[in-house]
């Protein structure tokens, strides 16, 4: 249900700030340059240009429905959240023989993640004491709960009273209410239910907002970010987890492109070498590196060297069709120009088709580094000592969303910026590439 | 004995279901040292199967060609060759490119550097000598094509319909700076070309080729290329003999493609 009010919420979002950007931003929905003389541009994709407005509200959109549905203390509007503090709740015995009493249950809630919060000695949070009450007159005494929030107990009101449900006492009303067991009584502050054998149970209200577990608030990821570069978590700084799975990715890669673009080269220059490598990189190609992990595993250990050997594997396949592609994409006028202006065999390869193949092999090692970057995220969640999915994967274990949450998003700015970096790095390297 | 032979040459291509095709049959041309020849004929008629023969890229099924009394038998640099897109490299700049020749043979940039720059001042680049390719008009690469084949100054060069991609106004610049490239060097030209006006304006000798097997039909020899160095192009076109040859080698190519089509409609 909370999914749907959220999916609402930012299609909402995507248009209604549609509209209101349209009248406050006016400048920002001009077509720019040339495109200002065309009179039509519905359906001319080449008049597109991503609206930066929308990008901006965008961002914002994701991170206010992050704040509105997490207990942040961040001030921005926000869905009704869970119960916290002391509230109270009577119920009422009746005897076998018609007479009746009434109780009052005091309970105190408390944050459910007290205990990773930090005092102003520094000291963990700790649960609260529980509310202390008088035992009150009649048969049927006052007690007291105390619960976290998001959660649910049984409350045992018969422990302190004077009759007990084996002699035929049983809860009637509670806060004044008829209640049968099974049946439930609501109130602002929470729901108490009657079990089938007629035992009060009391849940808090929960409101709209995630519990820390599921997702913890911004400004918590943010701590959390910063305690991991500082103390580290299994031994080990963020910036160390990173250092290692990015390191791997590199190594991997490296030895990737080393073996797999000459034997791709060799694959388009000759056909025993064709004929050699064709049913291997058939074969080896479609098996996700992933399949590969036992095996790795069992031959490599959980180390550095299998990891490398898994990315190598990863990405070799990916370099041998690339090289091979930019072989086969070598206009043949090309190779014949060279031939005709006197260059050598070795000439031919090293001055007309090494170059030629650039663009495809950039193309390849953009793709490798991508998958590279995967797998090595994945293989570190099946079994690593260190790196960024060791990090997440033991978070979940010890449920430390927080955790989990700094290390996807460090993956996915890594990855970002490794794509990023590869085009950058295309455009300066093969100024050609698309322009001929 | 100085020239291009081209003796008796036939090619025949087995096809996969057993037949074969005979893309060439007996065909026998002496080219002179500085002869300029334009070949023309209907599709199918083996003129660029010829042209790939000569410049050694395939080896003919009977026959050999003879460049100045020696057989040849592979690609070499006496015979350089410009394709109809330029295939320039486009990693390289545009001087690069013309000196990849040079470059090749282990000629020093310093030795090969004056007649490069000399190379793309005649054909009207020595201001973009550091673009790169792709910065360039369709026109200007072909100029470097023609720049980088003459920088390593071969014998005969082989020009595949070089000018076929251009517009018709670049074109018939290029045109002139064919003709005036081929008397300032003397090279032998071998062009192959869809256009029957460009045949008789570049050739001093024009060959009309005939399909199925491909042969020479008939050569003419045309006083139209030696009128146009450096002369204005459309002059020539007024030329009293102009306008009745084109007539009748367009004719004589109407006549051949419609017999084509006719027996390709037969057979189906």
């Amino acid at each position: 249900m909370t999914g749907l009010l959220v999916l609402a919420l930012y299609v909402g979002a995507f248009f209604g700030s549609f509209f209101i950007a349209k009248r406050v931003f006016k400048s920002a929905f001009e077509k720019k340059g040339f495109n200002r003389l065309k009179t039509v541009t519905f359906g001319d994709e080449s008049a597109v240009t991503a609206n930066r407005v929308a990008s901006i509200v965008s961002i914002i959109t994701v991170f206010w429905l992050w704040v509105a549905f997490t207990n942040s203390v961040i001030p921005l509007p926000k869905m009704p959240g869970p119960f916290s503090g002391d509230t109270s709740f009577t119920y009422t015995v009746q005897l076998e023989d018609g007479t009746t009493d009434e109780a009052k249950v005091s309970v105190r809630v408390y944050r459910e993640d007290i205990q990773q919060t930090v005092d102003e000695n520094g000291e963990p949070g700790r649960e609260p004491a529980a509310i202390e009450i008088e035992p009150g007159e009649g048969f049927a005494k006052n007690d007291t709960l105390t619960i976290a929030r998001y959660a649910f107990k049984v409350v045992n009101v018969w422990k302190n009273d004077e009759v007990s449900k084996k002699e035929g006492s049983k809860i009637i009303t509670i806060n004044g209410q008829p209640i049968e067991p099974g049946g439930e009584i609501k109130t602002d502050d929470g729901t108490i239910r009657l079990t089938e054998k007629g035992t009060p149970t009391f849940e808090p209200a929960k409101g709209l907002r995630m519990a820390r577990l599921y997702l913890p608030a911004p400004e918590v990821v943010l701590q959390r970010f910063i305690w991991l570069n500082k103390e580290g978590y299994q031994g080990y700084t963020l910036f160390e987890h990173t250092r290692y799975s990015l390191q791997r990715v590199l190594l991997g890669f490296f030895f990737g492109a080393l073996i797999g673009i000459p034997i791709g080269y060799a694959m388009g220059l000759t056909g025993w070498a064709r004929g050699w490598f064709d049913p291997i990189v058939e074969f080896m190609r479609p098996i996700p590196p992933l399949a590969l992990i036992p095996l790795i595993i069992i031959w490599f250990g959980i180390g550095e060297i299998g990891k490398v050997v898994l990315l190598f594997l990863a990405a070799l396949w990916i370099m041998i069709i690339a090289a091979r592609s930019g072989v086969s994409g070598v206009a043949i006028s090309k190779v014949h120009a060279a031939y005709s202006l006197g260059a050598s065999k070795w000439q031919i390869l090293s001055k007309v088709i090494v170059p030629n193949s650039l663009p495809d092999i950039f193309t390849g090692a953009r793709v490798a580094m991508g998958v590279c970057w995967g797998t090595v995220v994945a293989a570190e969640l099946v079994a690593a000592n260190v790196g960024l999915g060791k990090m997440i994967v033991t978070a979940s274990k010890f449920q430390l969303t927080d955790i989990i949450i700094v290390g996807i998003i460090v993956i996915g700015v890594i990855g970002f910026a490794i794509e990023v970096g590869m085009r950058k790095l295309e455009t300066w390297l093969i100024p050609w590439k698309g322009k001929v | 004995m100085s020239g291009l032979l081209i003796n008796d040459i036939s090619m025949r291509f087995d096809l996969p279901n057993g037949g074969h095709v005979q893309a060439l049959k007996n065909v026998t041309l002496d080219i002179k040292s500085g002869e300029l020849m334009s070949v023309l004929g209907p599709s199918g008629c083996g003129k660029t199967t010829l042209l790939n023969i000569v410049a050694g890229f395939l080896a003919p099924t009977e026959g050999t060609i003879e460049l100045n009394g020696h057989v040849e038998t592979g690609p070499s640099s006496e015979r350089g060759m410009v394709f109809q897109q330029g295939a320039l490299f486009e990693w390289m700049n545009v001087r690069d490119n013309v000196s990849f020749g040079p470059d090749m043979k282990g000629v020093s940039r310093s030795e090969s550097k004056e007649k490069v720059e000399h190379l793309l001042e005649v054909v009207g680049l020595q201001d973009f000598k550091e673009k790169a390719i792709y910065e360039l008009s369709g026109g200007m690469q072909q100029r470097v094509a023609l720049a980088r084949c003459l920088a390593n100054d071969p014998d005969v060069i082989l020009m595949d319909e070089p000018l076929g991609a251009l517009d018709a106004l670049t074109r018939e610049k290029m045109q002139s700076l064919v003709l005036d490239l081929w008397k300032d060097t003397g090279k032998t030209i071998i062009l192959i070309t869809h256009s029957v006006e460009e045949a008789l304006l570049l050739g001093e000798r024009l060959l009309v080729m005939a399909p199925r097997p491909g042969r020479v039909h008939k050569e003419y020899r045309l006083p139209f290329a030696g009128l146009g160095v450096g002369n204005d192009l459309r002059e020539v076109k007024k030329h009293k003999d102009y306008a009745g040859t084109r007539e009748e080698i367009l004719e004589m190519i109407w006549s051949m493609e419609e017999e084509i089509m006719g027996r390709t409609e037969e057979s189906a």
